[in-house]
């Protein structure tokens, strides 16, 4: 186990939440100060460089000259600096006590990999089907070899690196959780495969908290059943779909996903800050999401002793995931080509993904019950509730953008009431 | 009138859910689309319009804020493509990182895009029904036998 995963089972023991921004800066000075900044503020955090996006799309001559010509980047350009300059930040900065995780996005990292294990990097995260079917054009099957050969690297390492899978986070929004529990558990599987010994298995917050519960229930069943003997944990996203505009808004639902971390017992949390919606967070609006994080965890936690926590729904959310799972690992001799033919025959699918290795032919909705549910199941083992169904023939542009804004109505209450509540908003 | 409209982001834009809701919007409204999704290289999309496959409109749509490059780009290189020349081509979205600037508009406009619905500039929701009126004008367009030719005999 390295010290990434150390860190983090360290605090799971001593009861505290471990809480990680999304944070990457052009400049060496500023991804120095804003790593400092996470590591000195009043939480249990572990670092984040996310990189930019022209090195996520291995367009290293453009990261190159906006480095020099001092342009605006969107995050940190790994391989512009090299691995010497990341060794030596990461020397400054991290420690035993503040494992540094790198961020990237890429369909085809192996480059970055390179320069991630020359550089003694922590941890990193993604996978074949994550960083792929969303963000771009690259083939399945491609993305997939290239992500075999980057876990053996990282497994090789000196150190060997911690991976967590992104899996549990497709499309930001409208996936039902079953499909995202197994794409996490079969990531990490993949992750195993090729030699990984410590993982965590990603799941963001998606509707409804219940459901959730039940969700974060299952990928912990799931993940002990098929792991075992390796290290793992689990690590939850704040909502990623489209956020509250307003600041009190996007608080609440910070908080929400702070108190579903704590009640299903997961061990880390990725914090969303407030401005993320409009533009990229200043350092201390960072520090501030987090030291919010760790109050609200402490208090969930203490409010548990006392109180009943809020119950998981029963929706057969487990079985359903286990049937994906199983279903796809019966298609291949290895996890990477069961992945890639269940995709092409549609045993997987992600609801209105357009990747053209997608089958796009499943469908979902969020329910009168306000949880995600199937409208069309395409060739998936998964259950469509004849209520869901009749929702597919009146799937127009404008239901979706009310489910698409769903949670953003739910937090921002204080629209309603206009001036009622000055600095609301 | 139906028309047969190809759907795209362009080439740095990994935005999804835009691209859904268009497609949705416009067979609600009785077209026929073609989805090219997220990150097409220019090639791509060009090659997505020719011959056969060639439609009655070329939608592109970008949220990340690149739109003003991205699209100036792509519609320079369809116009110098004599296939390509005439075809209606419109760009919507968010297209500049600063929001609301007009100039920007133009200059897609001036470089050959039939018209520009930047949501940066006015509220989406007019910026859709500019949209719809611009549809409508194309599909009577369409639907328009050949002017007679003046002089012919009746």
């Amino acid at each position: 186990m390295g010290r990434f995963a150390e860190f983090v089972r360290t605090a799971t023991t001593a009861g505290r939440l471990v809480v990680q921004p999304r944070m990457g800066f052009g400049e060496l000075a500023r991804m120095r100060a804003g790593l400092t900044a996470v590591r000195d503020c009043r939480a249990t955090t572990v670092g984040t460089i996310t990189l930019d996006s022209y090195t996520r799309v291995g367009d290293y001559a453009s990261a190159r000259r906006a480095l020099r010509e001092g342009a605006d980047l969107n995050g940190f350009p790994l391989l512009a600096h090299g691995a010497g300059t990341v060794r030596d930040l990461l020397r400054e900065v991290s420690s035993d006590g503040f494992p540094v995780q790198v961020r990237h996005g890429s369909p085809l990292p192996l480059d970055l990999f390179r320069v991630m294990v020359a550089a003694g990097v922590d941890a990193t995260e993604g996978g074949p089907v994550s960083y792929c079917l969303p963000y771009g054009r690259v083939p399945l099957p491609e993305a997939a070899d290239n992500w075999a050969r980057c876990c053996e690297l990282a497994a090789g390492a000196r150190e060997p690196m911690h991976l967590e899978t992104f899996g549990g986070c497709m499309l930001g929004q409208l996936c039902p959780p079953s499909l995202l529990v197994a794409l996490s558990v079969l990531e990490a599987l993949f992750f195993h495969e090729h030699g990984l010994r410590s993982i965590s298995l990603s799941y963001a917050q998606q509707v409804h908290l219940g459901q959730d519960l039940e969700a974060l229930a299952a990928l912990r069943r799931l993940a002990s059943a098929h792991l075992p003997g390796i290290d793992w944990h689990i690590t939850l996203y704040t909502y990623m779909g489209v956020f509250p505009r307003t600041p009190i808004g996007s608080y609440r639902l910070v908080e929400d996903s702070v108190r579903l971390a704590v009640h299903s017992r997961t061990e880390r949390l990725i914090v969303k800050t407030p401005a993320e919606a409009r533009r990229i967070p200043a350092i201390e609006e960072n520090a501030e999401a987090l030291e919010f994080a760790d109050a609200v965890a402490r208090k969930a936690a203490a409010d548990c002793a006392v109180t009943n926590c809020p119950p998981p729904t029963d929706t057969g959310l487990l079985a359903e995931a286990r049937a994906l799972i199983e279903a796809t690992l019966e298609l291949g001799r290895t996890v990477g080509s069961a992945l890639v033919a269940a995709f092409a025959r549609g045993v997987l699918d992600v609801p209105y993904c357009l990747h053209r290795d997608n089958a796009n032919a499943a469908r979902a909705v969020i329910d009168e019950r306000g949880m995600l549910s199937w409208a069309r199941a395409g060739g998936m083992p998964v259950k469509v509730r004849e209520r869901d169904a009749e929702c597919t023939s009146g799937l127009t542009a404008a239901r979706l953008t009310t489910m698409l804004t769903h949670n953003e109505r739910r937090y921002d209450r204080e629209d309603l009431v206009g001036s009622l509540l000055r600095g609301a908003t | 009138m139906s028309l047969r409209i190809v759907v795209s982001s362009v080439s740095s834009d990994a935005h999804m859910w835009n691209l859904v809701y268009l497609q949705l919007l416009l067979e609600e409204g009785g077209h026929e689309v073609t989805n090219l999704g997220v990150c097409p290289p220019d090639t791509t999309v060009m090659d997505a319009c020719r011959g056969a496959d060639r439609p009655d409109l070329l939608v592109l749509s970008t949220v990340n804020g690149h739109g003003h490059l991205d699209g100036l780009r792509l519609i320079r290189a369809l116009r110098a493509d004599p296939e390509l020349a005439a075809l209606p081509v419109v760009i919507g979205g968010k297209l500049g990182v600063r929001g609301g600037d007009a100039e920007e508009g133009r200059r897609l406009v001036d470089a050959g895009f039939d018209a520009v619905f930047n949501e940066s500039e006015q509220p989406a929701g007019r910026t859709l029904a500019a949209f719809g009126d611009f549809l409508a004008r194309l599909a009577e367009e369409v639907a328009a036998p050949e002017p007679l030719v003046t002089g012919a005999p009746h």
